[in-house]
């Protein structure tokens, strides 16, 4: 940037020259084109973005025999393909699975968060920057690359197999929330904290009445990231939990969609997806703000 | 025996030696007793070189191995050194500077409780979830590189690294050496590429250097994959689709972003409106454009024929992986767009228009303040999307193609092998492959664009 603003000094001669004649050009482009353009540009990023749910949409409602034939308006199959995807293959129990896991497993990675945090910023402890470094050093640990010998051990050597604590448990820590919350706190004037013991309160007491009360908006920042990684999880619950209902998310459940008859059923692959993407969106757009600012926190430093 | 014996001396000691003579001339340059750091030194070398051959129990430079298997172990140690030394030079900087890192400078003591066994009651739960369930299976899958073992049996055989160096292909031994040795070159170039002056002969010549032993390396690679070795294919495989996610969702994202920034009307609908595939699932995305892209059904060759096109087999090895970029692309973009909106917003206007004084075009502001200013977002999405592109993409591969036409990329390529070969020995040095490509990736990020973004004005 330094060489730039040398640039600027340098050419500000001419600049009067310059000012006269483009504040006028400026003011007639600002008002009415550029906008125009920008109009246009994002009406059709929009419409590329959303065609591939309105197709998925549209297809929902159909047959097959209207799906080939490419026809543009809504069937009437909709109740048939709700029935063969929420009774048939009981698409509802494993949205239920999926709500229950994402729920808890949120709610469970935001206190340990929070616990941990608490200690890194609130506690003076030897060895506090080597447990520290063993919790940040995880973010280089993707489970994707330990998966075989994580379902080695979940499924051997625990025999947890199928059971709703092998799908929750293993992603109940986590490194980029302790990490959220320490910045959090470490920005906190530590005046409320002296105070607070002057008061008499105890570290928990502190967190509960204090830190969390004025944390909402980085408590659901995390929240929101935690609830749409953990609903779109899809190769741990698939190699942990094969087949069945009982304990299956709906990422997975999606698979007994494809093979409705011997051929693919559109209708009810599509509408499953549908159903399957609406908590996730629903949250993520409610929620956006929250989204940006956790990342943000994250990222600077 | 005591011929092997005194090799693996050697191995240990050649690597020391190394050690010390680099933290000698490192010492020396920075005032510090040269006696301390040829100690420090030859130690970082000495565990350097340990750290993976102990536990292999030198296996790799027995007589009867193979030389690829030697090659491997020199990689193998190679590394190692140079990590050791790595952590050796930032502890003794840390050491010898006294106090340094921001990490500990703005922590006081203001306000901190007392109590020793609180904090520990407070972590406990995170500290024993990340051993379990992380550290533990990395161990693992260190010791189940080594070994031919399935599941559902506990017996287990020691084979080395031979589940490293089959990937590799022992028939096509002379192309090993010539990438093993471009590869060395490579590293070492991109070492120096950390050189203080920028703008020296020196730092010019290994710049061009590294630019030309990229085009050898590929190159060799793509000779490689003529000569049809099954694992190269992958690592291409792996590679290209990642590129273009990357490249194709960082440009229509910045190119979207530039427009909604803007406050025009409704600029909180367009938002939302741009953003909300982020939210969809990895399968999700799998599935939408595996009905899109259907050959009988899919709506994409109605439009074609509509168009007056013929139509495309979706599934051959062009259209394939197409189709995958395509709806990994979608996937990611919102994602993108969040963050370049929040970037643009920050660039400072007086900036902008001081240069639009100066005659710069709309162009000329958009290359030269935009886009370096955006450099530190644009760096932390590149990040992000390879680690999409890497590993969220199973999710879409499962559902879209099955791993078929040209798609089976290395994160599906350790599902198949562990889970459908029962192979998890090979499945798990595949792991550790990807793990130093990403580690790898992530490294060169930092010391090549990562030095040069500007943070802020």
């Amino acid at each position: 940037m330094t060489h730039f603003s040398h640039e600027i000094i340098q050419d500000s001669s001419d600049m009067n020259r310059v000012m006269t004649s483009d504040t006028t050009k400026s003011l007639i482009r600002r008002l009415i084109p550029q906008r125009w353009y920008a109009h246009v540009v994002l009406w059709i990023a929009c419409f590329f973005i959303g065609f591939p749910l309105f197709y998925a949409m549209l297809v929902s409602t159909q047959n097959n025999a209207q799906t080939i034939n490419f026809q543009v308006i809504p069937g009437e199959s909709l109740e048939r393909n709700w029935q063969s995807v929420m009774v048939d293959r009981n698409l509802g129990r494993y949205m239920v699975n999926s709500v229950i896991l994402a729920v808890i497993v949120t709610v469970g990675k935001t206190v340990l968060s929070l616990l941990s945090g608490l200690a890194f910023v609130y506690f003076r402890f030897p060895g506090k920057w080597v447990v520290f470094g063993f919790v940040l050093i995880t973010v280089m640990m993707p489970t994707e690359l330990l998966i075989i010998a994580l379902f080695r051990f979940v499924s051997i050597q625990l025999d947890w197999g199928g059971t709703f604590q092998a799908l929750a448990l293993p992603f109940m820590a986590s490194a980029t929330g302790t990490f959220l919350f320490r910045q959090h706190f470490a920005n906190i004037p530590s005046e409320l904290s002296e105070a607070s013991q002057m008061d008499g309160a105890n570290p928990l007491q502190f967190l509960f009445r204090v830190l969390i009360p004025i944390s909402w908006n980085t408590i659901g920042a995390l929240a929101v990231i935690q609830f749409v990684y953990v609903w779109n999880m899809y190769l741990w619950p698939l190699l942990i939990a094969p087949g069945g209902a009982d304990n299956q998310v709906v990422q997975v459940g999606l698979r007994s969609l494809l093979s409705v008859d011997t051929s693919i059923s559109y209708g009810p692959l599509m509408l499953g997806a549908v159903i399957a993407s609406l908590p996730p969106v629903i949250v993520f757009i409610l929620l956006q703000k929250q989204f940006m600012s956790g990342f943000a926190i994250t990222r600077d430093k | 025996m005591i011929s092997t014996e005194s090799t693996n001396i050697i191995i240990t000691l050649i690597p020391a030696i190394i050690g010390a003579i680099y933290f000698i001339a490192l010492f020396m340059r920075l005032n510090r007793s040269p006696i301390i750091g040829a100690i420090i030194g030859a130690g970082a070398g000495g565990i350097g070189a340990m750290v993976f051959m102990v536990p292999l129990g030198y296996c790799t430079f027995e007589p009867e191995r193979k030389p690829i298997d030697a090659y491997f172990g020199i990689f193998l140690i190679t590394i190692g050194v140079f990590v050791m030394l790595g952590i050796a030079r930032s502890a003794s900087n840390f050491l010898f500077a006294g106090r340094s890192g921001s990490l500990i400078a703005h922590q006081s003591s203001a306000g901190t409780f007392k109590g020793w066994l609180m904090p520990w009651l407070l972590l406990s739960p995170t500290l024993i979830i990340l051993a379990l369930f992380l550290y533990y299976p990395a161990m693992d899958t260190f010791r189940l590189s080594t070994l031919l073992a399935r599941l559902g049996t506990s017996r287990t055989i020691f084979v080395c690294v031979d589940n490293f160096t089959r990937l590799l292909q022992p028939e096509n031994f002379t192309l090993q050496t010539v990438l093993f040795f471009i590869i060395a070159i490579q590293l070492f170039i991109a070492s120096q590429n950390t050189l203080k002056d920028k703008d020296s002969v020196w730092a010019q010549f290994f710049r061009l250097s590294l630019i030309l032993s990229n085009l050898f390396f590929f190159f060799f690679v793509v000779l490689a994959l003529l000569l049809n070795s099954s694992y190269y294919r992958v690592v291409i495989t792996t590679f290209s689709l990642s590129t273009a996610i990357v490249i194709f969702s960082l440009i229509i994202s910045l190119g979207i972003a530039y427009m909604a920034y803007q406050p025009i009307r409704g600029g909180n609908i367009y938002r939302t409106l741009l953003i909300w595939p982020y939210a969809i699932s990895p399968p999700v995305a799998g599935i939408i454009f595996f009905i899109i892209f259907n050959n009988t059904g899919g709506v994409a060759n109605h439009i074609i024929r509509f168009l007056g096109g013929d139509g495309f087999d979706w599934k051959d090895t062009t259209m394939a992986p197409l189709t995958i970029i395509l709806a990994s692309v979608w996937k990611a973009l919102g994602f993108s767009i969040l963050f370049y909106i929040a970037g643009l917003q920050n660039v400072p206007k007086d900036l902008l228009e001081a240069a639009a004084i100066d005659g710069a075009n709309v162009w000329q502001r958009f290359v030269r303040i935009t886009i370096p200013m955006l450099s530190p977002i644009t760096f932390f999405l590149i990040i992000t999307n390879i680690s999409y592109a890497f590993f969220d993409i199973f999710g879409t591969i499962d559902f879209l193609t099955g791993g078929s036409g040209g798609t089976n990329v290395m994160i599906y390529e350790i599902y198949n092998l562990g889970i459908r070969n029962n192979d998890l020995g090979k499945s798990a040095a595949q792991s550790l492959v990807l793990f130093m490509l990403v580690v790898g990736i992530t490294y060169l990020q930092f010391r090549t664009t990562g030095r040069r973004v500007s943070y802020g004005a």
